[in-house]
């Protein structure tokens, strides 16, 4: 292997002096005393290679010994990811000892001891090619599919596939042989360089299927797909990690990979606290079973992070392979992007806007398109539902990372500071935001065969009355409350009436946090049909007052469990009000 | 820092600038300290043999010839129980007179603290102030700046905090501190006798503004040491940081750095959350609290610096003058403090999170009537009550003099409602308005 002696040190960018050959992007180990940093090539220059170090660079000397590894980074896969809380660098955090991290420690992503459930799915004979399923073992209660290793090229014939039973990861479970007649054994685990896609399926058709995350803003007016891209920009404050954590929560998805990406520990602790607790409200079992978090949250080291949202992709991509339904949360890209400028400044390159590296658009967009719905080469699909959040400068949705990112994800939830101040949560601005998936004819087609005929319709209906309730907010706004009909009024208060009853929802409520489809389509029928009835009003003030009591009605029931005793009386005394004022 | 014997000394500067000088020299260790003609220096550069070092007073008078030892070590501060009520500056030595700190040495700005290790913040920090207690509470473990304008009393409202918060020690990082608010802090620290569990790291104006880097990892040290070794509660007051962060553009102009937004570093977000993430719930019972103060230039808070800040820290609280009742209060809308869920309705009586929201909403619903006042439009009678409201929740609740208990604070919002409004205007849960509305 390749060695070599550092030459020169800024902050966590080192030159290293080296003595034979080396590639972009090789991971090579720094000797700083007993430990030993992890670091990345990023440049090369005649015999020196830059590289970047995952860790702090305190203490470290010229001439201290670099040895370089052959390989870029890589993550381990396996059975046993799941329920883990791994560091940027599939670290696993909970094997580490002590309260504060320690420079140099790694310590091992998977239990080499245990043992797993063995059951063979492929037999003598089958031929094979990367990512073929040759058995399975369960993983907390997911079928965890053992795969022929992604980094195999061509076909393979299996030659033998070893009995049920119980077997720890490295033991042999398969062997296959090569074109040439090469027998390769096949344990439970593979490696995989997470900069590089896993390919491993046939095709990856449009995404069509609506992936229900319980929020009623996003399912009913901005649905996002099995396999879609979306972002959340917004300003701080305006509750961007609170949508996540709900999303996480609820979303009917098998598998989460939450990457905490540069953002509050404390938040990431907030997941760790609650998820063991929290049911998963399909299976019963609790969330922190199909959940894996990575953790690199903004005070650890700053060079990790770009490495973390790779990382998640990675393990996603995995679980795509075996069939199942992956979404993957990213909070936040914009720390991703300036662990990236940090690094393209120490190493003085030409910047772009805001300093920014100049190949960031392309770099985010690479990234994005990672995610997606595929056919595997068996037949069954796979897919990973990819949601980043944005923290543009300023809350400025003009700078670069918000704008890269705007082109290549297909959901846009804007964040509005506006309704974040009157409280109005999830701050998601129905008009601005958008959603192109709504858009597409296989979605439409999903909506009336799974959800009703007059779908699409009533979806269309609730955004027209929300621009022109917006419409006459300020036309009163400029005319005074007298100064309009009182018909304006009434057109007014039935946009209201969306906004409080659909668009808000709180997620801090045991009941109201998650809205399955079910209701979601009640609720909004129940709405239109307020819209569609005719009211009679004497003056504008009887107008908001009436409102006023249907929303807390309607809001009554939001809180009651759907179709309980207390729903339906809610529903009753809704219903009396109504029939006070109905002219038709 | 002493020098020891037989160091090696080296007289041969090549390069000075305005806050750095450059030698050869070998065997040195990044971040290691170093003394150069008698002034505090430390390592930022190493390229082959070209050492190059940031001298926090400044370069002016520095001679090509001056002596330069490298102490072999980062930065350290030596921390025992006797650093309590004591008085340092930016490099922990004693600034009050009294003796030197004997005690183990540990590096500053040293490593973080492992995610799956941290406890989830569950304590509630009562402080008295409404403004803050019922709508933003404050948590321990939390971190949380005030974003003010020069000319607000942050630095009294924030001793007022921190004598009445119930915390075992209390850590100033003062930076670019006047005299006149250093005294201050002195003097109401002393008066109100709780000077032994206080302990002050202070860089005045009146010191190099490059010092001011090292006083929050000092005071951050300091506080480690007591919440991992000892166990306690520890408040860290970080004042100011916005004189932080200039201090990080000073240096970073001076390396020749690109400067993004504002002419900030690049870095700054990294650099901002090192600090703040040193906040924590440690699983022993111990814990790190800091409230700081971050300056706004006109209330802008698309700055770099509050916006960075912003985004590491567990929400803001602003001061404004409510010129209706011609009092400082706690800023309802734009306050917040993200960590409150935690606490209020669990740690506090479960109608609290409903009450602060009806409340602030019927607040906001004032703040509309009060524009259509100034449009010269009718009001309605519910925008004449909304307006009555709130100037009694400004008056009895958001102004910063008020010092009530939780539960108070509540049944004095209910009893607003009940002056004001009718149940189904305040869109409560009805359990809720059953149990607590006052019956008249």
């Amino acid at each position: 292997m390749t060695r070599g002696k550092v030459a020169g040190i800024i902050a966590n960018l080192v030159f290293v002096e080296v003595d034979g050959p080396v590639h972009q992007n090789e991971i090579c180990y720094i000797k700083l005393g007993e430990i030993k940093l992890m670091a990345e090539i990023i440049k090369v220059m005649g015999t020196q290679a830059y590289v970047q170090v995952f860790e702090s660079t305190r203490g470290l000397k010229i001439n201290d010994t670099v040895e370089f590894t052959g390989h870029m980074l890589e993550v381990t896969l396996g059975p046993g990811i799941l329920s883990k809380n791994f560091d940027g660098l599939q670290n696993d955090l909970d094997k580490m000892e002590g309260v504060f991290l320690k420079r140099g420690e790694q310590t091992n992503p998977l239990e080499d001891d245990k043992l797993w459930e063995f059951k063979p799915l492929a037999k003598p004979g089958d031929v094979v090619i990367a990512g073929s399923w040759l058995g399975e073992v369960k993983e907390n209660w997911m079928p965890h599919k053992i795969m022929v290793p992604f980094k195999f090229d061509g076909k393979f014939t299996v030659k033998s596939v070893t009995a049920e039973g119980n077997y720890k990861i490295n033991d042999t479970i398969a062997v296959v042989t090569d074109a040439n007649g090469k027998d390769i054994n096949i344990t439970m685990v593979q490696k995989w360089p997470v900069k590089i896609p896993i390919k491993a399926y046939k095709e990856k058709p449009r995404p069509f299927k609506l992936l229900e995350t319980g929020v009623r803003v996003i399912d009913t007016l901005n649905p996002i797909a099995e396999g879609g891209t979306g972002f959340i920009p917004g300003p701080f404050g305006t509750g961007k990690t609170v949508l996540q954590h709900a999303i996480s929560k609820q979303a009917e998805a098998d598998m989460i990979i939450v990457a905490a990406c540069g953002e509050r520990a404390n938040e990431v602790v907030e997941i760790f606290t609650e998820f063991p607790e929290l049911d998963d409200p399909r299976t019963g079992r609790k969330l922190m079973e199909r959940t894996t978090i990575i953790a690199n949250t903004s005070n650890m080291p700053v060079a990790a992070r770009e490495a973390s949202v790779y990382t998640a992709m990675t393990l996603g991509e995995y679980y795509r392979a075996m069939g199942l339904k992956v979404l993957m949360l990213a909070d936040s890209t914009s720390r991703w992007a300036q662990a990236l400028r940090e690094m393209s400044n120490r190493m003085e390159e030409l910047p772009g806007q805001d300093a920014f590296p100049m190949d960031l658009p392309a770099i985010i967009s690479n990234f994005y398109s990672r995610a997606g719905f595929v056919y595997l080469n068996n037949g069954a699909s796979g897919s990973i539902t990819f949601i980043g959040t944005v923290s543009p400068a300023g809350g400025n949705l003009k700078e670069p990372v918000t704008e890269s990112t705007k082109k290549a994800a297909r959901c846009f939830y804007a964040l509005s500071q506006q309704r974040a101040d009157s409280k109005r949560y999830p701050a998601i601005d129905p008009l601005d935001s958008y959603s192109k998936y709504a858009e597409y004819p296989e979605v439409i087609e999903y909506f009336v065969k799974n959800i009703e005929p007059e779908w699409p319709q009533k979806i269309t209906l609730a955004r027209d009355i929300l621009i022109r309730g917006r419409e006459v907010a300020e036309q009163i706004n400029i005319l005074g409350d007298d100064g309009v009909p009182i018909e304006y009024h009434e057109r007014f208060w039935k946009a209201e009436v969306i906004d409080f009853v659909i668009l808000q929802q709180d997620a801090f409520d045991k009941i109201d946090a998650s809205c399955p489809m079910e209701r979601q389509k009640y609720m909004l029928t129940s709405v239109l049909n307020i819209y569609k009835t005719k009211f009679s009003f004497e003056t504008f003030d009887e107008v908001s007052s009436y409102f006023k009591r249907i929303i807390n009605q309607m809001k009554q029931m939001n809180y009651s469990e759907f179709d309980s005793e207390k729903f339906i009386k809610n529903e009753k005394e809704l219903n009396t009000i109504i029939d006070e004022r109905k002219t038709a | 820092m002493e020098t020891k014997a037989f160091q090696k000394i080296y007289t041969k500067i090549s390069q000075i600038t305005k806050a750095t000088c450059s030698l050869k020299a070998t065997n040195i260790g990044y971040e290691e300290m170093a003394i150069v003609h008698g002034r505090l220096a430390q390592v930022v550069k190493i390229v082959g043999e070209n050492v190059t070092l940031q001298i926090f007073s400044g370069t002016e008078g520095i001679p090509t010839n001056a002596e330069v030892i490298f102490l072999g070590h980062p930065p350290v501060l030596k921390v025992s129980d006797e650093l309590s009520g004591r008085f340092f500056n930016a490099y922990g030595e004693p600034i009050d007179g009294g003796p030197v700190i004997d005690g183990e040495e540990r590096q500053i700005g040293g490593p973080s603290v492992n995610p799956v290790r941290r406890k989830q913040p569950s304590e509630f920090i009562p402080t008295g102030i409404a403004g803050i207690d019922l709508n933003n509470a404050l948590v321990t473990g939390q971190k949380i700046p005030f974003f003010a304008d020069p000319d607000q009393p942050f630095n009294q409202v924030m001793a007022m905090v921190a004598l009445r918060a119930d915390a075992d020690k209390i850590i100033l990082g003062g930076m670019g501190l006047t005299n006149d608010d250093y005294l201050y802090y002195k003097n109401v620290f002393d008066n109100a006798g709780a000077l032994d569990r206080i302990i002050s790291f202070v860089n005045t104006t009146e010191n190099p503004p490059v010092e001011r880097l090292l006083v929050p990892d000092m005071a951050l040290t300091a506080a480690e040491y007591f919440a991992v070794d000892k166990n306690q509660k520890v408040l860290v007051l970080l004042t100011d940081m916005t004189l932080y962060a200039d201090a990080l553009s000073i240096v970073s102009n001076r390396m020749d750095q690109i400067p993004s937004k504002d002419s900030m570093p690049g870095s700054l977000y990294s650099d901002l959350a090192k600090i703040y993430e040193k906040a924590v719930q440690f699983p022993d019972g111990g814990s790190i609290t800091i409230i700081a103060v971050t300056t706004l230039s006109g209330g802008d808070i698309t700055h770099a610096i509050p916006d960075n800040t912003g985004y590491i820290t567990e929400g803001q609280l602003f001061l404004r003058k409510d010129t209706d009742i011609g009092k400082v209060i706690v800023d309802p809308f734009r306050s917040l403090s993200r960590l409150k869920q935690l606490v209020i309705g669990k740690k506090t009586r479960a109608d609290h999170p409903q009450v602060m929201n009806a409340a602030i909403r019927l607040y906001a619903d004032a703040a509309n009537a009060k524009t259509k006042l100034e449009n010269g439009f009718d009001l309605t009678d519910y925008d004449e009550r909304t307006l009555h409201f709130a100037k009694d929740y400004s008056e009895k609740l958001l102004a910063i003099d008020v010092n009530i208990e939780v539960d108070k604070m509540l049944s004095t919002t209910w009893d607003l409602f009940n002056i004001h409004f009718k149940p189904a205007e305040v869109g409560i849960k009805q359990e809720f308005v059953d149990k607590y509305w006052p019956k008249n």
